[in-house]
């Protein structure tokens, strides 16, 4: 009980130290939460942009939900993520001329697949190096910011712009935005994330390879045990979360700007982490503490304007206190030990 | 030709300056068996106390002791939240490193209406020249300490065989307390380096991921704090051939591409930590929790 109420009392105690930070700075907190709301949903462009948002948290989120339920820790879905999208948005511009839906199908699939490679990464690493893949992946990270601004200066470098970019991508490789949201960039990319979030929930319950990686994620020895190769499951599960991860491409590239901008991320990846661990590595859960996290992103716009001692940094402050409220898991053994004894 | 050697090899120097009190924080937490994920955070903390009592007070000096405080402040946090509370400690720091790029430009706002930056630092206020033999005298203190003291033995085995420290009467996570704690002082300088030192006040985002390349700093030396500390020269030197380099442009006209020099750190790094350029062993504790009951 005290395990699934965690998360919901944690999100409770991260907002409330957030509203406290916003007092110190001498601003209303109830004023601070009106316009958090109001931003994130009041309006169809806000809900729009809010969904716009969570849309990427959602892929992230599976991304190191699935690393995690293998026992592994995915720090790099931003390098991931990165590579994909650079891909998605190579492929666009360097074949123009192609048309929906096969436009769509090339470019996604390049994502997925520059995400898996990309991610394969520390899988292989930690299975043939035994290296650990918190520090590799954080490195492949850099390495991949670095990488994908080589391609965007020197190789598919939009000429038009001041600004580093790539070419765009042909007009067949664009997503419309629904209109509903007037204007903002709310597509087919959300169902999409839906769907696979489903898919993946399924894959991991009730498919034999989700099994293994459940398997091995929760008792590494049994899982051997059972003839479970190890190695093997370690480098699909950081493959498949790095496919994941890749997808961001899909709202943001094909879905929104139609190119690649290097630092496009608003912290996906690592924002990533807090939705996985928030949503308990569950799908359900993961698609919640998305939307938490983009309407927690889309409300602080607004503070700039609004509000006279706080800025639209204080989204970050928010997220950091509930990651940090989910993460302190002894101080809620504290809170519910005398709850917990009878059992 | 001299004189541009020169000043490459003074480039050298205070880009790396920051990086060696980073990764010797680092090391202070990891040797100890605590991993230290945070120092992004621990460098942005102690850069903007620094900048801001810098300001105030118009001391360099004591600025340099506010960035050293702030990086002790988050620091406790990070202690809290994974030795006493048992936080995750890659997701504990992680989340460290968000608060402090969140909470410093909203206290910057605060303080100075500006979300971007802490006005400019005259000269005096300034600590330009102190850090940069500041760190190498800390290096060798904590060569010193390491290798010769009573301290440096605990500090070793709490993350190497912490059930023995305990058996000796030592107690372990008051070890690993103050070692996350010196750690944090020490990393706050490196922050109050950046702020004071390479640039002249606190603007967003200033650490720029150089807490994570004290890191792989850290990882290429193997844990031991003097080859982690010219690993840290080697990545300044990158950041100092880097800077020159950009616009250079090859004799057929191709620009240099300064990218590939930039994520040579982080190549070598995983190189490293896969066995391809020596063996590297982390401490072997390293991200447990201790507790009597039994090591997990």
């Amino acid at each position: 009980m005290t395990n699934r109420l965690q998360p919901i009392f944690a999100v409770a105690v991260g907002l409330a130290l957030g509203l406290v930070v916003t007092a110190l700075a001498g601003e209303n907190p109830l004023h601070v939460l009106a316009v958090l709301a109001r931003g994130a949903f009041g309006t169809r462009y806000g809900l729009g942009l809010t969904l716009a948002y969570a849309t990427p948290l959602v892929f992230t989120g599976l991304s190191v939900a699935v690393a995690f339920r293998a026992g592994l820790f995915n720090v790099g879905a931003e390098g991931q993520l990165t590579m994909g999208a650079l891909a998605a948005a190579a492929v666009g511009a360097v074949w123009p001329g192609w048309g929906a839906p096969g436009a769509w199908l090339a470019a996604g699939t390049a994502a997925v697949a520059a995400g898996m490679a990309w991610g394969a990464v520390p899988g292989v690493l930690r299975a043939w190096r035994g290296s650990h893949e918190v520090i590799n992946t954080i490195m492949l990270n850099f390495i991949a910011a670095g990488l994908a601004n080589y391609v965007t200066m020197y190789v598919l470098r939009n000429p038009a712009s001041q600004n580093p970019e790539t070419r765009p991508v042909g007009p067949g490789y664009m997503l419309a935005p629904w209109a509903w949201f007037a204007g903002a960039p709310v597509g087919w990319g959300l169902p999409l994330a839906i769907g696979v979030a489903v898919a993946v929930g399924w894959w991991l319950e009730r498919s034999v390879t989700g099994l293994e990686l459940r398997a091995l994620g929760e008792n590494e020895p049994a899982a051997r045990a059972a003839g479970i190769n190890a190695g093997r499951v370690r480098v699909l599960a950081f493959a498949l979360a790095g496919g994941l991860a890749g997808l961001v491409a899909v709202p943001e590239v094909l879905g929104n700007t139609g190119r690649f901008r290097p630092a496009f991320s608003a912290q996906y990846g690592f924002l990533g982490i807090a939705v996985a661990l928030l949503g308990r590595n569950r799908p359900g859960g993961i698609l919640a503490a998305a939307l938490l996290f983009g309407a927690l992103q889309k409300g602080a716009t607004d503070l700039d304007m609004e509000t006279d001692h706080v800025t639209r940094e204080l989204a970050l402050v928010f997220q950091a206190l509930i990651i940090l409220a989910v993460a302190a898991e002894g101080a809620w053994e504290m809170v519910f030990r005398r709850r917990a004894r009878p059992c | 030709m001299l004189s541009a050697g020169w000043q490459l090899a003074a480039a050298t120097l205070r880009g790396a300056a920051p990086l060696v009190y980073g990764t010797l924080g680092g090391w202070c937490a990891e040797r100890a068996g605590v991993v230290n994920l945070a120092l992004e955070g621990l460098l942005l903390s102690g850069a903007f106390a620094a900048a801001v009592v810098a300001h105030t007070t118009h001391s360099a000096w004591l600025g340099a002791l506010a960035g050293g405080l702030g990086g002790l402040a988050l620091a406790a946090v990070y202690g809290l939240l994974v030795l006493r509370w048992r936080a995750n400690q890659i997701v504990a720091g992680m989340g460290l490193n968000l608060l402090a790029a969140g909470l410093t430009p909203v206290l910057c706002k605060m303080l100075y209406d500006d979300t971007g930056r802490t006005p400019s630092l005259t000269l005096a206020e300034r600590w330009q020249v102190a850090p940069l033999y500041g760190c190498w005298l800390l290096v060798a203190v904590a060569w010193f300490v390491a290798r010769y003291t009573r301290w440096g033995l605990w500090h070793g085995f709490a993350g190497e065989q912490p059930a023995a420290l305990d058996a000796a009467g030592v107690g372990v996570n008051r070890v690993r307390w103050v070692a996350v704690l010196t750690g944090g002082v020490v990393a706050g300088w490196g922050g109050a380096a950046l702020s004071l030192g390479a640039s002249s006040c606190f603007s967003r985002d200033l650490a720029a991921g150089r807490g994570y390349m004290a890191l792989a700093a850290l990882i290429f030396g193997r844990w031991r704090p003097v080859p982690a500390a010219l690993a840290c020269l080697l990545f300044g030197f990158c950041e100092a051939a880097q800077d020159r380099l950009q616009g250079v442009r090859f004799g057929s006209g191709e620009p240099v591409p300064v990218q590939f020099i930039q994520i040579l750190p982080y190549v070598v790094t995983i190189l490293v930590l896969a066995g391809w350029a020596g063996a590297a062993r982390p401490p072997r504790a390293l991200g447990t929790v201790f507790s009597r009951e039994g090591n997990h």
